[in-house]
């Protein structure tokens, strides 16, 4: 017996590919409910209701979809080019912490200009983190897993110093948290009574902004030819140095915009715990989306749903919420696997 | 100034960093084992948190310590199965087969542990390991619990099966060269499979040692990035268990004994001490990658012979 | 040597084996055999099948079909442990060390049971000692792969086998990469243990070298078996020419007086690439309306010349001058708009980037042209209509310009590659291999198009190993070898053994600089 590639991914071939990893989710789904001893189909009843049943559910689900999207994104374009990013989790915070830094009030601008101007600034802080992981894989061969994963927990901990030391807040108690920013700088609200706010919209120009690029610009088709084959994109005299670096700067700043969109629209202010790992979390989205900057979105909405869903479904029936974890985490490797079927085929 | 320094001889200072040091040193070694056939396991996070979640559940339920080790290994080692069907077989991406590992693996452990003890109230608790007395000595030195032995008497295991076993041999030729190995008549996939779920294994014990030894419950998120920390004290340690034991033991010096490094040094904040062996890992992988060391096929996935 | 009384069980038997890939025959119904204590060589050009054969007997592939016999017990195909317990011993072209360890460590390795608790360092020490001595190969067991000279390398290759007692010997090129010097040492060597009755098979270019120390010489040309001689009864040209062999008709060339220089290298010298010597001193000029065809046999600085003229690599002394432009440093991206049509080596790992649509491909060289892009966005219906142009006059066969070009036919591929090099008219054409790989009819193709191209006006240099093509394209032929470059013989005095000797170093060729 061998395995071959297939030459023709009939969208046949494809669309049975998508039924059978929804379906596999769905009965490991159950076998998880089971489990716990609680009702099958009321439990499910109570994701789908609490996911998507109301306006506050999906005003929810939306805004956590919202930083899901952007390091969805960043991880999706750095993937793209062959550059790991795992570090969108650092970049997240080092988006938030220029944003915080500058938004405080060190910036006296009217909210048109203030906004742009601290996201871009949010973008290049997330931008910086990465340049040098990129830079040393392309000169000096050093892994890029290992060291963007590392300089996450420097930033956690530069974060704890900063929250403790410079940046604190004087008049919080609890928690160390920065100063607030100011009202300029605050995102409006989508839908009232609920926490969804116009980062969702930033967050979707770039998805739209991504995609065109990627699809569109010669940049993009530089970057696609440089991560799926050096040799000729070397032979056709494309610089894998500026590719390598304008992904950088790229990835990491769409990464740097979600933690600063998350303040802007959310909190207000930064806290160690501003991100339940959606740096992590942004790599399956990415990896759900099969890299394609379209998907991101819907993907990132599937996820987040799930999350917000199992959120309601512990309410309702004694399921843990980490049930969202869990299913997330197979639907990975339900991913992995039929798209390893779609595109092999057993020989005899 | 004297203080400080007059605290560093105490023992309960050094008991802390052993306490520290050992999931840790179980963490180096089991992702050591993996690195050396070639594979990064990043679901090390993962596996520590289900070892931890395991060994507890064991002896809550009523099995003894050691059992309750060995169920731990074992889940370890399925999680380690488990990710080489996606990374060996399917000749996936290990970093994503990893990645996916360990929020599996977390997720997992959370979920059961939420589902079999009800919450409210602080988490139930139970016997963990006492000191373990030595036979000569009469009394336990540094407060030290039997695991803490046994991940000290791995490492020296682990460094002996390398260079001095026919394995050893063979598990360092797959890392580095298995079209070399093939072609010394060695089963690559078998060795590769086999490192990866031993050093799962070994792992798992890491995350036993927290809820076993170090502390008496299981909490969730309790493994708190000490599996990236292994991770980087493997390169850290040049893929070297002796090293690589150093390294943990030094980082476990710091951990403990950061409030007194704030005494020592007022000007600097604790967390620049903290950060010092992630940036120190990195600075270290760029000399690592010039001059080669380290298995130099490791992440490449193997595929056999056919063009 | 054999003892006459006893009947003659050969060494090793291949009866038959065939291997495909995909469309390609690598190994067409091959039957051999192999006594003990002889000497076979296996001669045959690139891509003759060599490789594959003996990739099949040690078990790194399977054939398709046949069979092979040790000292006659069939061997299971597919493993190489199962090669080395019959007694195969191969000395990979590639060697399959690894740097990282040491000598010592790479010969033991997977000698012993895995189950054993500690490993015998010592006794191997020892045996290796004996072994070392036996042979006269000296090693340093403990020095690292990584600081061994490529020479004291393959000896660690050598010893690796004869310390699994094989009692076949299988080296792949083994004097490419050495020195005379070593090579007469190797050779010492070979002939001693053919004496303590190991057989062996030694694939090589090298034809003096081949005939002084095999007792027996089998040919391989494109795949199949054409002649099995003894050592002794063949002159060197002949076998030369059997190598070479005749082929089926091409495109016929009418001679066209030369123009204007498009190609011009004048006492160049380069740095040596991972695929062979750089050049050295080296004058070359191609002219308009010519083709200029390098031959020799690979890995004599090929690929250098081919760096350079392709715009990746720039001369560290000399001039070189593209298209009427001296060239200081690389540019490759500039080439195609200054004229230059490219057809890499390997297609698939520099021509083409497979996961692309093949109008992306189409125009992946041409990524600064306002025609294609415009304010860095792709003009997508320029960019079809392009690759539909493209598709349409070189007749390459596809399902349309959407189509991920992995799913081309190397052919296609091939004239892919070749027509967007052609598309803009270009004043040079530097075609590597371009047919290698390819099926007859792509071949002629291929060959028709890159006359009518010369007819047209453009001046080709043609790097290529396959002396055929070269006498049927080229007005000029320049041998390679060694980094140096020969002087041009012009077509009416090519004579095809004597070419395919110094292709194989073995006559001295004439080095003078060559007119304008």
């Amino acid at each position: 017996m061998r395995i071959e590639r297939r030459t023709h991914r009939s969208t046949g071939v494809v669309a049975i590919g998508i039924v059978t990893a929804l379906l596999v989710m769905v009965a490991l789904g159950s076998l998880l409910i089971a489990s716990t001893g609680a009702p099958l189909l009321a439990s499910w009843a109570a994701m789908a209701r609490g996911a998507l049943g109301s306006r506050l559910a999906i005003s929810e689900v939306l805004t956590r979809t919202t930083p899901l999207i952007f390091t969805g994104l960043a991880c999706a374009v750095a993937f793209r080019a062959r550059l790991w990013n795992i570090g969108a989790e650092g970049q997240f915070y080092a988006g938030a912490l220029m944003l915080a830094a500058l938004g405080s009030g060190l910036l006296a601008l009217p909210a048109w200009l203030l906004v742009p101007a601290l996201l871009l600034a949010s973008a290049a802080a997330g931008s910086v983190f990465l340049l040098g992981p990129a830079l040393l894989k392309r000169f000096l061969n050093v892994d890029d897993v290992v060291t963007t994963l590392l300089l996450n927990f420097v930033m956690a901990l530069l974060v704890s110093l900063l929250l403790q030391g410079p940046m604190r807040d004087p008049l919080s108690m609890g928690w160390p948290q920065s100063l607030p920013v100011v009202d300029e700088a605050v995102l409006p609200k989508l839908m009232s009574q609920t926490r969804l706010h116009a980062g969702l919209l930033i967050a979707l120009a770039c998805a739209g902004v991504v995609a065109l690029v990627e699809a569109r610009t010669s940049f993009g088709l530089q970057r696609r030819a440089a991560g799926m084959g050096p040799g000729a994109a070397r032979f056709a005299g494309i610089s894998a140095t500026r590719v390598v670096v304008m992904t950088a700067l790229w990835s990491g700043g769409l990464a740097g915009m979600a933690g600063a969109v998350e303040v802007m629209g959310l909190r207000g202010y930064v806290t160690g715990d501003l991100s339940p790992g959606y740096g992590y979390t942004g790599v399956i989205v990415a990896m759900l989306a099969q890299l394609n900057p379209l998907a991101v979105a819907p993907s990132a909405f599937l996820v987040a749903a799930v999350f917000v869903g199992a959120d309601a479904m512990s309410r309702a029936s004694n399921v843990p919420s980490y049930i969202a974890d869990v299913m997330v985490g197979l639907s990975l490797f339900v991913m992995l696997g039929t798209s390893f079927l779609i595109g092999y085929r057993v020989k005899r | 100034m004297n203080d400080s320094l007059h605290i560093l001889l105490t023992a309960t200072l050094w008991a802390a960093v052993l306490r520290i040091a050992t999931p840790l040193i179980f963490g180096m070694l089991g992702e050591l084992l993996c690195e050396r056939a070639g594979i990064v396991n990043l679901g090390i996070e993962g596996i520590m948190t289900v070892g931890a979640l395991t060994a507890w559940f064991a002896v809550y339920s009523g099995h003894g310590l050691w059992t309750a080790w060995f169920f731990a290994a074992l889940a370890g080692g399925a999680l380690g199965l488990f990710h080489g069907l996606f990374s060996i077989s399917l000749a996936q991406s290990q970093h994503v087969t990893g990645l996916g590992v360990t929020l599996l693996g977390s997720g997992l452990a959370s979920f059961v542990y939420s589902a079999a003890v009800p919450s409210g109230g602080s988490p139930p608790t139970i016997t963990p390991f006492a000191p373990l007395v030595l036979p000569g000595l009469g009394e336990p030195l540094l407060s030290a619990t039997a695991p803490c032995y046994l991940a000290l008497a791995l490492a020296a295991g682990l460094a002996y099966l390398l260079w001095r076993t026919p394995l050893g041999l063979a598990i360092r030729l797959v890392g580095e060269h298995p079209q070399g190995a093939q072609a010394q008549g060695l089963n690559v996939v078998a060795i590769r499979y086999g490192c990866l779920c031993a050093g799962s294994a070994i792992m798992a014990l890491g995350g036993a040692f927290l809820t076993t030894a170090a502390f008496n419950s299981f909490v969730i998120n309790m493994v708190q990035g000490r599996g990236w920390l292994a991770l980087a004290l493997v390169v850290f340690g040049a893929w070297r268990p002796g090293l690589g034991l150093l390294g943990a033991l030094l980082y476990a010096c710091f951990d403990a004994y950061q409030l007194r490094l704030q005494a020592l040094f007022p000007g600097i904040p604790y967390q620049v001490f903290l950060m010092a062996p992630y940036l120190l890992a990195i600075v270290a992988m760029v000399p690592i990658a010039r001059r080669a060391i380290g298995p130099q096929a490791l992440m490449v996935p193997y595929v056999k012979g056919e063009r | 040597m054999t003892d006459p009384a006893t009947p003659a069980v050969p060494a090793l038997e291949l009866v038959g084996i065939t291997k495909r890939f995909g469309d390609m025959v690598a190994n067409r119904d091959i039957s051999l055999q192999l006594q003990r204590g002889e000497i076979l060589g296996l001669l045959g050009e690139n891509g003759a099948g060599k490789t594959t054969l003996i990739n099949i007997l040690f078990g790194h592939y399977v054939s398709d079909s046949g069979r092979i016999r040790i000292f006659g017990t069939d061997l299971p195909p597919g493993s190489p442990r199962a090669a080395i317990a019959a007694g195969i011993g191969l000395v990979h072209q590639h060697f399959t060390l690894a740097p990282n360890l040491s000598v010592l460590d790479n010969i033991m390795a997977g000698t012993e049971s895995l189950w054993r608790a500690a490993s015998r360092t010592r006794q191997a020490r020892e045996r290796l000692r004996a072994l070392s001595a036996q042979f006269g190969l000296a090693v340093d067991p403990d020095a690292r792969v990584a600081n061994l000279s490529v020479g004291q390398r393959q000896r660690v290759e050598i010893l690796k086998s004869l310390y699994r007692d094989a009692r076949i010997l299988v080296l792949d090129e083994p004097t490419a990469v050495l020195t005379p010097g070593e090579s007469a040492v190797l050779f010492e060597t070979l002939q001693r243990m053919a004496g303590h009755g190991l057989s062996v098979i030694l694939i090589s270019h090298k034809l003096d070298e081949v005939l002084r120390v095999a007792d027996r010489v089998a040919i391989l040309r494109r795949g199949e078996l054409v002649g099995e001689h003894a050592a002794s009864s063949l002159d060197r040209a002949r076998l030369a020419e059997l190598m070479v062999g005749r082929r089926v008709l091409r495109p016929q060339r009418r001679p066209m007086a030369p123009g204007a220089a498009v190609l011009r290298l004048d006492k160049v010298d380069t740095a040596s690439t991972h695929g062979g010597p750089g050049l050295a001193q080296a004058d070359l000029v191609v002219h308009e309306h010519e083709t200029v065809a390098v031959v020799g046999v690979a890995g004599n600085g090929q690929h250098a010349l081919m760096e350079l003229a392709c715009g990746l690599a720039a001369p560290h002394a000399g001039t070189l001058e593209i298209t009427g432009r001296t060239v200081r440093r690389p540019r490759a991206g500039g080439q195609h708009a200054r004229g230059v049509a490219r057809i890499p080596e390997d297609r698939h790992e520099e021509g083409v980037v497979g996961d692309l649509a093949i109008w992306e491909n189409a125009i992946l060289e041409d990524l600064a042209e306002p025609r294609f892009v415009r304010y860095g966005w792709v003009r997508r219906r320029a960019a079809r209509a392009h690759a539909r142009e493209l598709i349409r006059d070189f007749d390459i066969r596809c399902t349309g310009p959407e189509q991920r070009t992995r799913m081309l036919s190397g052919g296609n591929m091939q004239k892919l590659i070749i027509g967007r090099g052609l598309s803009t008219g270009p004043q040079l054409i530097v075609a590597c291999q371009p047919v290698r790989g390819l099926d007859e009819g792509a071949i002629a193709e291929v060959h028709a198009r890159l006359l009518a191209a010369r007819d047209r006006g453009a001046g080709i240099l043609l790097v290529t190993e396959d002396l055929d093509e070269a006498l049927a394209l080229a007005d000029r032929i320049v041998v390679v070898q060694r980094g140096r470059l020969s002087r041009p013989l012009a077509a009416p005095d090519f004579d095809a053994a004597r070419i395919g000797l110094m292709m194989l170093g073995e006559q001295e060729f004439d080095m003078t600089r060559h007119e304008n």
